[in-house]
């Protein structure tokens, strides 16, 4: 550590004012801000700070959070791996090699192309970094399949900060989640690496032959044409390579395949109840989200009309990536409602919505995401209206 | 969208010379501080359908120069004489003269991209660009610089166009004007479908006007 610091100050003056790398000042401090306690603290009196948490704390937070998520998912893919090939004894270290190498590198590439784009900008625009992209940087290989090729992940992370957030001004501007922005333009822009069967990473090996790349939406979107019970083909279906893989208890514990960290609800329900418990993620979000996919797949339920439609309602709330999204993406502070009403209609809107995409539109399978990228455009939009409601009730109220 | 753009003033004393700076400033400024698509917002609907190639995006701009160019042209030879309350139809009148001809000319000379532009051609009879000129330069200057700020606007309308097919047909699907150049390159490139939709011309647009405005300091006024 002395090493460290002894070198940091050898180089401090030349980055200071006058100095010849004065240009790159921020930069400098990021990294030792990044590694040793600021010098730099508020006087005793007169601050108005009550907490100690502070951006980067907030941010760390949610990685902490995002953890069991993230070793469940690096597990999983190993997992699923093996399953698909036909090896379904293979070792538990052998599948936490897998999953790692496939893992690993994905979120290495999204974390060094993010930052290094923000240590440009803000060296452009002589701000200090923000801790901005730390939460970003680990949702985008959390919500890619595993078998993602990388210089993807590096396209889309570059265009989700430069277009999703740079553009804006940075962090705490932006409009739409930037995770699910980089999501989105590779959803869009390369299609093939990012639906159909990519959901198992297999490798150079072959898989079994019984296995099939579907998934519960793709396979509740089959039975809304052909009919067939959804319930009763989610509990058939891998037979042959990975039986039961998508009754109920597997598909809340996340034994399946899917996007890295999106698969398990019960993961991502620990990952809520640490947001929740420390005051960082906003529970009426979780619960409103939930609470309206539940809602909207009651309604469907009495509605009938097709086998999806008839899909008993707590399977929407384990299938795809509600959960995750849910807990990580809705509950962004930057481009959620910010009044405490709002957060109700945000919350049971991406929830309601999510189930319409999924039921509905056979091109877009999850709903989730676009229902999240759509709700983030009218949160300003319902915060302006529970603003104007609370003002004409205190008019109301008033006697003048 | 609003035509309301910023008027030049040309004083009816002596004639100008036709290259003068006054006239140069009538071609330059679209092609920049005064550009249609990326200060004016205008015929923005047009440069997100005909962007996903080159070649297409060339013709729309060969066509709305002409088009531009001559109803200026004759609006500001009948300016005098238009009573004010029936311009906008004998304006949407002249322009869809030269649309139609520009129109039948494309299908006969080259059916397959009068395909491809299929009711863009049409509908310049409603660009923003051309009512704009026609409200805001032809009916209050003389026929010599309206000419010229019709072309200078086709022109300024061009160059967006063509900076945006650009990147859409080289990014989307790995070409330029149709030549496969990293095919020829011997490299495998996997097209970006974002690009080849509109919203891919969107992003690029506004690209375009976030590089443009940090270059010339441009700021909107309130």
């Amino acid at each position: 550590m002395n090493f460290l610091r002894n070198q940091l100050d050898k180089v401090k003056h030349s980055f200071e004012k006058g100095g010849k790398l004065e240009k790159y000042f921020y930069a400098y401090e990021a990294l030792e801000t990044f590694l040793f306690a600021p010098n730099t603290t508020n006087g005793e009196k007169g601050s108005q700070i009550r907490d100690a948490i502070d951006l980067k704390r907030l941010m760390m937070t949610v990685i902490v959070a995002m953890i069991p998520c993230l070793l469940f998912g690096i597990w999983n893919v190993g997992h699923q791996h093996f399953l698909a090939i036909g090896q379904p004894d293979a070792a538990l270290g052998d599948k936490i090699l897998i999953g790692s190498l496939q893992v690993i590198p994905i979120i290495v590439v999204s974390y060094g192309v993010g930052l290094g784009i923000e240590f440009v900008f803000a060296i452009l625009r002589k701000h200090p970094i923000n801790e901005g992209f730390l939460v970003t940087g680990m949702l985008i290989p959390l919500v890619m399949p595993p078998g993602i090729p990388l210089w993807q992940v590096g396209v889309a992370t570059a265009f989700a900060v430069i277009i999703g957030k740079e553009a804006f001004g940075g962090t705490g501007m932006n409009v739409v989640n930037i995770a699910l922005t980089a999501r989105a333009f590779l959803y869009f822009a390369y299609p093939t690496d990012m639906s159909g069967s990519v959901w198992t990473y297999l490798g150079d090996a072959k898989a079994v032959a019984a296995y099939s790349g579907a998934t519960p939406l793709s396979l509740g979107a089959d039975a809304a044409t052909s009919g067939a019970n959804v319930v009763a083909s989610l509990n058939s279906f891998g037979a042959g390579w990975n039986e039961g893989v998508f009754t109920l208890s597997n598909l809340f514990i996340g034994l399946r395949p899917g996007s890295i960290g999106e698969t398990s609800t019960l993961m991502c329900l620990i990952g809520a109840f640490i947001l929740i418990a420390t005051g960082v993620g906003s529970w009426k979000i979780i619960v409103s989200v939930f609470g309206g996919a539940y809602a909207m797949g009651l309604l469907l339920n009495l509605l009938g009309g097709n086998a999806y439609m008839e899909m008993p309602a707590h399977y929407h709330l384990v299938i795809g990536g509600l959960a995750f999204g849910a807990v990580f993406m809705a509950t962004d502070p930057v481009t959620a409602s910010h009044t405490e009403t709002g957060k109700w209609f945000y919350g049971l809107l991406i929830g309601m919505l999510t189930v319409l995409i999924r039921v509905f539109n056979p091109a877009y399978p999850e709903g989730i995401m676009l229902a999240i990228l759509l709700m983030n455009i009218f949160a300003p939009l319902i915060d302006y209206f529970v603003v104007g409601a609370n003002k004409k009730r205190r008019l109301q109220r008033a006697t003048v | 969208m609003s035509t309301a753009v910023a008027e030049v003033e040309v004083v009816e004393k002596k004639s100008e010379p036709l290259f003068s700076k006054k006239s140069r400033k009538l071609i330059s400024n679209p092609l920049d501080i005064d550009n249609p698509i990326t200060v004016q917002v205008l015929g923005v609907c047009s440069a997100l359908a005909v962007t996903t190639q080159m070649k297409p995006a060339i013709v729309m701009t060969i066509a709305l120069t002409i088009v531009t160019a001559s109803s200026n042209v004759i609006i500001s030879l009948l300016r005098n004489t238009i009573p004010s309350r029936i311009r906008i139809i004998v304006q949407l009148a002249i322009v869809s003269l030269w649309v139609i001809l520009v129109d039948q000319l494309l299908k006969a000379y080259s059916y397959d991209l009068w395909k491809q532009l299929s009711v863009y051609v049409g509908l310049i009879i409603t660009n923003c660009i051309v009512m704009g000129r026609l409200e805001a330069f032809a009916m209050g200057n003389k026929p010599g610089p309206a000419l010229l700020d019709g072309i200078g606007n086709g022109l300024g309308y061009g160059l967006i166009l063509l900076i945006v097919g650009f990147f859409r047909e080289i990014l989307g699907g790995g070409s330029i004007f149709g030549f496969k150049i990293f095919e020829a390159m011997g490299l495998h490139y996997q097209g970006n479908g974002l690009m080849l939709l509109p919203a891919g011309a969107c992003f690029i647009v506004g690209i375009v006007i976030w590089v443009q405005r940090s270059l010339n300091g441009y700021r909107e006024s309130h």
